[in-house]
């Protein structure tokens, strides 16, 4: 099976704890102050040349998070972060607004080579398909550096650009939409990125408009000492659709990083957003020093009648993620997806799942989890799903399977479930299996290695939920998943 | 030179201090069927898996050569690779892992540890469909998940498959035949004979003279407590057959 033998070798490659992606570029930045302030919103609204109306929604959300807490219901564990300790922006020096790639640091476009996203057109242009070609929002720690395919998007009528882009360009969507989805109230992550984020992607399709190709945001991470509040805004307009993939990476360090981004999504009638995400951030070293922590509110609204949002996460990075991409499903007869496959090793902790909030009539909502738990980590599904009282005949299937490699994890369900109907029909499922002893044999007296073995069976227990990705991301999906157990058994 | 030349072979639990091999001698040699019988809970299972490389178990003496080379250093799939299958007394079930990925991904393994190319997929379809028919193996079994939910004599009969496709050196038939009706013990039997030649061996585990009717052995051996009590021609079993083990096991004692 090629899919088994290109993770095997992806494996081997690898040389340091696993984790390819973990060099930094020597890059000269323009950071700002350290520590958080209103004077530093005001910095960074100041870089963007932000209108007046944006600065004040930042402000508020700044006040607004000094009198809040940080949550602490999730089964995480961390020392306290210091808010003061840290860069609220840091953009490449040489350039904060390239009007072409030619500008652009070639040490950024480096990275991205690196990373295998390459970022010239004619290079994505050689030897790819028309309907494979996938247009690339990058974005190196505080800035989006570059976009590509904008100007064949744009034929179609299709707005995809950086968020302080579109604060020029767009104000008037932005304005509409920011905020709409997850209020700057919404919790201390979201409100503190709504105090300081600094770029992200914002995706517009007009209505009855099929996006004609994969959108995808590319986010890294590189300053040392700095958090990222990237905010995303998706929205498709009536009958529109479109497909869009986030990655992510960082180097290895010893420090913690912070991770706070916000995603909004919004699909109008009969409207659909496809969202797939692949999360590596660089997850520490197997004794748990360094890391990202992923504190991410994403969450999206189908708030036209027909409509459908559909999330697709593969977690293996971060030291760790709380996150819970949700659907509130507004319009009659609108539907919300969740598929997640959301692995850790080592000591990484997870905290994911998903909120399905039942508004509308004859709505439908299906969650597939797929969690693995290998070295000491500890994996949790959270999920809420709930019916309001108009929300009639709400449909929900829920399918929780968690999978333990070794006697050190831990996996852990929580479902919690809310129905105000009677018509409503929630039905749960939840199994946890071990990878056994049995199995393994059984492969390796065929001739698969350990390794091999692992990996198909992983790639077994995850094979629903891999099938919801994008084609061109299955395989790589699928590798990531082995890389990141590589070193869990034996 | 012997096909399989097991020596003084002791063996424990590898977390208990039970012995379960106890300085068992035994030989196989090119192109010969032996057959093992043995009262339950002598050990026969676990010979099988000591020389499958079970990490359960922890052999302290002995050693066993296949060609000619001790097996019992390598890994698993090493072995594997070597020639030795073993077709489990209870096959394994593998949850989403579909049965013709993993067919191919043992058969690839083993070809790349022996320096070949994987196989091409055409070449692996219709090799794979062409043996499954040979045993009586639906189209809708090979689309299903290894073993799940297969029943007991359609998991035997996939062991056997898969023991067609790797055409192993030598191979160990624990109980095969157990589970399995009429027509499909003919039709696992008429398999192995099938693969008879001069340079594979076989051991066949099991407890009835049935499948030895249709797998002719060229010798008997009787394991009894961890060792080869007695051994003999293909009239020993039907010996066995009529009076049971307990004078044999009794002389031995
Ligand atoms: N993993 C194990 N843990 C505990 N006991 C074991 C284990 N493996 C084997 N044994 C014990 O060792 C002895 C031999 O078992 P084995 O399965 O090899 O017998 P067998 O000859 O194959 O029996 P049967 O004819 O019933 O299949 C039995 O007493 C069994 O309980
Ligand atoms: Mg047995």
């Amino acid at each position: 099976m090629p899919a088994v033998q290109e993770t095997v070798e992806q494996v081997r490659a690898i040389d340091v704890d696993q984790y390819k992606y973990g060099f930094s570029t020597e890059i000269e930045m323009e950071l700002a102050p350290k520590g958080l302030s209103e004077d530093i919103v005001r910095y960074i609204s100041a870089r963007k040349n932000e209108p007046a109306w944006m600065l004040e929604w930042r402000l508020d959300a700044y006040r607004r998070w000094l009198t809040m807490r940080e949550p602490d219901w999730a089964r995480v564990d961390y020392p306290q972060i210091d808010f003061q300790d840290m860069y609220y922006y840091a953009a490449p020096k040489s350039n904060a607004a390239p009007k072409s790639l030619d500008e652009i640091d070639p040490a950024i476009l480096e990275t991205y080579k690196k990373l295998g996203i390459p970022l010239r057109e004619q290079e994505i242009l050689a030897g790819v398909a028309p309907e494979n070609r996938i247009a690339v929002d990058a974005v190196f720690d505080s800035v989006s550096v570059v976009t590509t395919f904008k100007e064949e998007l744009k034929k179609s009528g299709v707005i995809f650009s950086s968020i302080s882009e579109a604060l020029h360009e767009h104000p008037e969507l932005v304005k509409q939409y920011i905020g709409s989805v997850v209020p700057t109230t919404d919790n201390y992550y979201a409100t503190l990125n709504a105090a300081v984020f600094s770029d992200g992607s914002f995706v517009y399709i007009p209505p009855g408009v099929r996006c004609p190709m994969e959108l995808s945001t590319y986010f890294r991470i590189n300053e040392q000492k700095t958090g990222q509040f990237e905010r995303t805004l998706i929205i498709a307009d009536k009958g529109s659709y479109v497909s869009y993939l986030e990655g992510c990476t960082a180097p290895m360090r010893d420090e913690n990083q912070l991770h706070a981004a916000v995603v909004e999504l919004i699909a109008h009638d009969d409207a659909e957003i496809k969202y797939s995400t692949v999360q590596n951030w660089y997850p520490g070293d197997s004794q748990g020093k360094g890391g990202i922590y992923n504190f991410v509110t994403k969450r999206g609204d189908c708030r036209g009648a027909r409509s459908k949002i559909s999330w697709t996460q593969v977690e293996t990075g971060s030291a760790i993620t709380w996150k819970y991409p949700s659907c509130i499903l507004r319009g009659d007869d609108s539907q919300g997806e969740f598929y997640s496959i959301a692995v850790s090793n080592g000591a990484q902790q997870v905290d994911s799942g998903t909120k399905m909030i039942h508004l509308g009539k004859n709505t439908r909502s299906r969650i597939i989890s797929k969690g693995i738990s290998a070295g000491r980590s500890q994996n949790t599904y959270r999920g809420l799903v709930s019916a309001h009282r108009r929300a009639t005949n709400a449909k929900n299937f829920t399918n929780c399977d968690s999978l333990l490699i070794g006697n050190a994890c831990g996996a852990h369900t929580v479902p919690y479930i809310e129905s105000k109907t009677a018509s409503a029909v929630f039905e749960h499922e939840a199994t946890t299996s071990k990878v056994s002893e049995d199995q393994m044999f059984y492969c390796m007296q065929r001739g698969l290695t350990q390794e091999e073995a692992i990996a198909l069976i992983v790639n077994g227990f995850v094979k629903d939920v891999l099938q919801q990705l994008p084609m061109e991301f299955m395989v790589e999906a699928q590798k990531l998943i082995a890389i990141s157990l590589e070193g869990s058994v034996g | 030179m012997s096909l399989l030349e097991i020596k003084n072979l002791t063996a424990k639990l590898a977390d208990e201090d039970k012995q379960i091999l106890n300085g068992l001698n035994l030989t196989v040699e090119k192109g010969q069927v032996a057959a093992i019988m043995g009262p339950n809970g002598s050990g026969k299972s676990t010979l099988s898996y000591v020389l499958a490389g079970r990490e359960d178990y922890e052999v302290t003496d002995g050693e066993a050569l296949l060609d000619g080379e001790n097996i019992l250093d390598l890994s698993p799939d090493e072995r594997a690779a070597k020639g030795l299958f073993l077709a489990f007394q209870y096959p394994i079930e593998i949850p989403g892992v579909g049965q013709m990925t993993f067919l191919k991904a043992a058969v690839n393994a083993q070809r790349r540890k022996n320096g070949l190319d994987d196989m091409p997929t055409p070449e692996f379809m219709k090799l794979v469909n062409g043996r499954a028919k040979e045993l009586g193996i639906s189209p809708d079994m090979l689309r299903r998940s290894v073993n799940v939910g297969f029943s007991g004599g359609e998991k035997k009969r996939n062991e056997s498959l898969q023991m067609a496709l790797l055409q192993p050196k030598l191979a160990i038939l624990d109980e095969t035949d157990s589970g399995l009706d009429i027509d499909a013990l003919k039709i696992v039997a008429d398999g192995v004979n099938a693969m008879r030649s001069p340079d594979r061996g076989f051991v066949v585990i099991t407890h009835y003279q049935r499948l030895l009717d249709y797998i002719k052995p060229d010798v008997v051996h009787v394991l009894s407590a961890g060792r080869i009590i007695k051994s003999g021609g293909a009239e020993l079993a039907l010996e066995l057959e009529a009076n049971g083990y307990a004078d044999i096991v009794g002389k031995a004692a």
